[in-house]
């Protein structure tokens, strides 16, 4: 108790310590609450969960927050659905039917233009389809005829950019541009349009031919920028994935360095007691592991039997058993092997493992301590690295897993830096952390190098 | 024993029975290293024959393979269309015992990998099923020994630099303890926990994306100038940012690590004697200080070096380079179980090799090592 009371009063001292130890809680508080709000079920039905569940927003944008550095002020994505009552509703009847009109009024004050503009359509009939036709009205007060549609049951997608006679219609009134720029400018618009500014509306306006008739429908005019974290090529909200990578850094890098270091320490400590041929046996297996190409052998375990994350964890302890952590803890075990009261225990008849457990192993803690939380950084990226090449764990999001599919996206080449950076630097931060942390306790438990 | 077999009369020749006893003892120790290096290997590569066959995955690929290709081969030929399914069930099914037993297929797993092992440690390393290489050969050796240039063009600058840089820096920097300089490299050292692809997709992003001064990635320029001049010149302009990456990734720590090596054989009482004789500060960091802290240095540069080269997939990966790394994420991209455990292979005697290489360099540093010591 003493010991911690000190090490606690000697961290204070050093300010590279103390930043460590604030990221490293700020992970870890981070990561209790990621759990318990995204639970993991959660989490890999909504990472998993393609086109359906993300398709209101807009593919490959950066996050929101990059408005605050910029003069001219991108897009948010405008979601109106009329079943969230973001639409003025208005029914009568008409012959044996009814018409139904869906009013969506948006302001717009952005300074560049939407990415694209869909309606999704959620339509239940008896027998005829209903037909709707949609109208975009501009602040300066045009009219645009957008399209005239049969609503089929079910769900109907109606994208702005693929209709080609709203193409036409906007290449006559407008200009030579896509939907969802000519839409937001003035006629004949000049080499780098600007968008007006204000209030526009559209109209669906829907012929029902029958009473019990249901049209819902929701328009998305899709950002330029998204949320905290940005999006990805498959519309998925990154935020997920970031959120959801630190838990796993936090368990894989801990757990292997834990069961790393700790076996290392116990099998030096079983060699030293017993010396000669235990020794000389766990020497050279030493030598050998140190030689194994611990990439190429998790590769192989990647691709021929399991990514899953925890079996990859258990091999990467297994390789790292006999890891170079040996040899140190070797040197250290033979000087405490030799003191007196060792000598004390042996004559009161203590069995060697009482002794290697009660009188070795305990010695050897305050090295062991820095050692654990200077490794956890390298399985971190450890498990990056492995979804990195495709290898990761095929369900979890991992921030090494985004980092992947930014660089096999072309991100780097498409100048999309928020996929890749916001990852990295998470993982950067994590990896410092636990660095700077341990380096510092090194110095305190071992006053040896502090001197230097 | 082994003391005299180079017990040579002292006093005569003293500067000639030093070289051939230091000449004998690098000989006799490099010989032993050799023998117990190729066992290491030996156990490597069987580790990894049974990692890649437990629970004969491998052989179903195999078995499978020998299947279908039986099965259409005698679909397919025009001398046997006129025997009934039943007549041509039992050829394809003899075949297929046959081919096993060529294969050793139908033999139990222990002698099989057996026979695997010795295959892998002469580099037979069979067929790739998808991979080609330039030549348009199939065979997993041609494949690998093809881009093993590039691999050891790229890690061997690397290290080489490395070395020279950090043993440079860490001198200077053991001589102005406590300066601004010394204190940046400590507090920079927990970056080192960063593998170099890391630290490579920043570089790719600041370099290639951003300011567009260097090449994204790959060996050289596309189409490949035709001068050899040029084309050297072409090679270097791709080698910066790779090995700017590794540079990066392990320099801050090294430098520290070593620096303190210095720091502490620099606080010894000979030196202090040094010192007091009004020796120069040159010649006792030269004889006093570098020499018997080199070997040290050079067993911490070795687990660097091994780090960096256990790296190689991914970072060849990062950087596009047609490297052997490189070949091992592709097959692992396209299955190719030859070629994944063919490159597994070579990658166990590069390291080996590595670690021959520096042992060697370490016995000519440091007279104590002893064969066995």
């Amino acid at each position: 108790m003493q010991t911690v009371k000190d090490a606690l009063r000697e961290i204070r001292r050093y300010p590279s310590a103390i930043a460590g130890l604030l990221i490293v809680l700020m992970l870890v508080v981070l990561s209790i609450y990621v759990v318990i709000a995204i639970p993991y079920r959660e989490a890999i039905t909504l990472w998993r969960g393609g086109e359906g569940t993300w398709r209101s927003l807009p593919r490959t944008v950066p996050p929101a927050w990059i408005n605050t550095f910029r003069s001219q002020k991108l897009p948010e994505t405008i979601d109106l659905d009329s079943r969230k009552g973001a639409a003025e509703r208005q029914e009568a009847p008409l012959g044996e039917g009814k018409s139904v009109t869906l009013l969506y009024t948006f302001d717009y004050q952005a300074d560049d233009f939407p990415r694209e503009i869909n309606i999704f359509f959620e339509t239940s009939y008896k027998e005829r389809a209903p037909f709707a036709s949609i109208t975009w009205y501009t602040p300066d007060g045009r009219e645009i005829a957008i399209a005239d549609l049969a609503l089929q049951a079910g769900s109907t997608s109606y994208r702005f950019a693929q209709d080609d006679k709203l193409l036409r219609r906007i290449r006559r009134q407008v200009g030579d541009v896509p939907p969802e720029v000519g839409l937001f400018v003035a006629p004949n618009p000049p080499e780098n349009p600007r968008p007006l500014k204000g209030t526009y509306r559209v109209k669906i306006q829907a012929t029902a031919f029958d009473p019990e008739t249901q049209i819902d429908a929701e328009l998305v005019v899709y950002g330029k920028v998204h949320g905290i974290a940005g999006t990805d090529h498959l519309r998925r909200d990154l935020k997920i994935a970031l959120l959801w990578g630190a838990p796993v850094a936090l368990a894989f890098g801990l757990l292997a360095a834990a069961g790393t270091t700790i076996t290392t320490m116990i099998i030096a400590a079983i060699g030293v007691w017993f010396s000669g041929v235990v020794d000389n046996l766990i020497q050279r297996i030493t030598e050998i592991v140190l030689m194994l190409p611990l990439l190429p052998i998790l590769i192989m375990v990647g691709t021929f039997y399991s990514r899953s994350i925890w079996v990859i964890l258990g091999v990467t302890i297994l390789l790292s058993i006999f890891g170079s952590g040996i040899k140190t803890y070797r040197a250290v075990f033979m000087q405490i092997r030799e003191s007196p009261y060792v000598e004390a225990a042996q004559a009161y008849g203590a069995s060697d493992w009482r002794i290697i457990f009660r009188y070795l192993v305990p010695r050897i803690v305050p090295m062991l301590i820095p050692n654990l939380v200077t490794l956890i950084p390298s399985y971190v990226f450890l498990e990056a690295s492995l979804a990195v090449l495709g290898l990761g764990d095929p369900q979890l999001p991992t921030w090494g897993k985004v980092i992947q599919d930014a660089v096999a996206n072309g991100a780097p080449y498409k100048a999309l830096y928020y996929w890749v950076l916001e990852p990295s630097a998470l993982l950067m931060i994590t990896g410092l952390g636990f660095a700077m942390l341990g380096f510092s306790l090194d110095r305190i438990f071992n006053p040896r190098l502090r001197e230097m | 024993m082994s003391e005299q077999a180079v017990a040579i009369p002292r006093k005569k020749v003293q500067s000639a029975s030093f070289l051939q006893s230091t000449f004998a003892r690098i000989l006799r120790y490099t010989l032993i290293r050799g023998v117990t290096l190729f066992i290491t290997v030996i156990i490597g590569v069987y580790l990894t024959v049974l990692v890649a066959n437990m629970g004969g995955y491998v052989d179903q690929i195999r078995k499978g393979d020998i299947r279908e290709t039986i099965t259409i081969q005698v679909m397919n030929n025009p001398a046997l269309r006129n025997l009934g399914p039943d007549a041509k069930r039992q050829l394809i099914e003899e075949k297929i015992r046959l081919e096993e037993h060529r294969l050793g297929l139908d033999q139990p797993f222990l002698i099989r990998s057996f026979r695997f092992l010795e295959n892998a440690l002469t580099l037979r390393l069979g067929f790739a099923q998808f991979m080609n290489s330039n030549s348009g050969s199939r065979q997993v050796k041609l494949i690998l020994l093809e881009r093993l240039p590039a691999t050891l063009l790229l890690f061997g600058i690397a290290d080489i630099f490395l070395f020279f840089l950090s043993l440079f820096l860490a001198l200077i920097l053991s001589r102005q303890y406590g300066s601004f300089w010394d204190r940046l490299f400590v507090v920079l050292s927990p970056t080192s926990s960063a593998p170099g692809w890391f630290y490579g997709i920043f570089l790719i992003l600041i370099f290639a994306g951003w300011l567009r001064i260097l090449p994204f990635g790959d060996l050289v320029d596309a189409p490949a100038p035709q001068s050899r001049l040029l084309y050297a010149l072409s090679v270097g302009k791709h080698l910066i940012l790779p090995i700017m990456a590794l540079t990066v990734s392990s320099i801050f720590l090294s430098v520290y690590s070593w620096r303190t090596f210095f720091l502490i054989y620099s606080s010894e009482d000979y030196v202090e004697l040094a010192k007091a004789k009004g020796l120069s500060g040159r010649a006792i960091e030269r004889r006093y200080i570098l020499r018997p802290t080199l070997p040290t240095i050079v067993t911490n540069f070795l687990l660097t070096v091994i780090s960096l080269w256990t790296g190689a997939p991914i970072f060849e990966t990062v950087f596009n380079w047609p490297g052997l790394g490189r070949a091992l994420y592709q097959a692992v991209g396209l299955f190719d179980v030859p070629v994944i455990v063919g490159s597994t292979v070579i990658f166990a005697y590069l390291l080996a090799i590595t670690v021959f290489l520096l042992d060697i360099i370490y016995a000519i540093l440091d007279p104590r090592v002893r064969v066995g010591a």
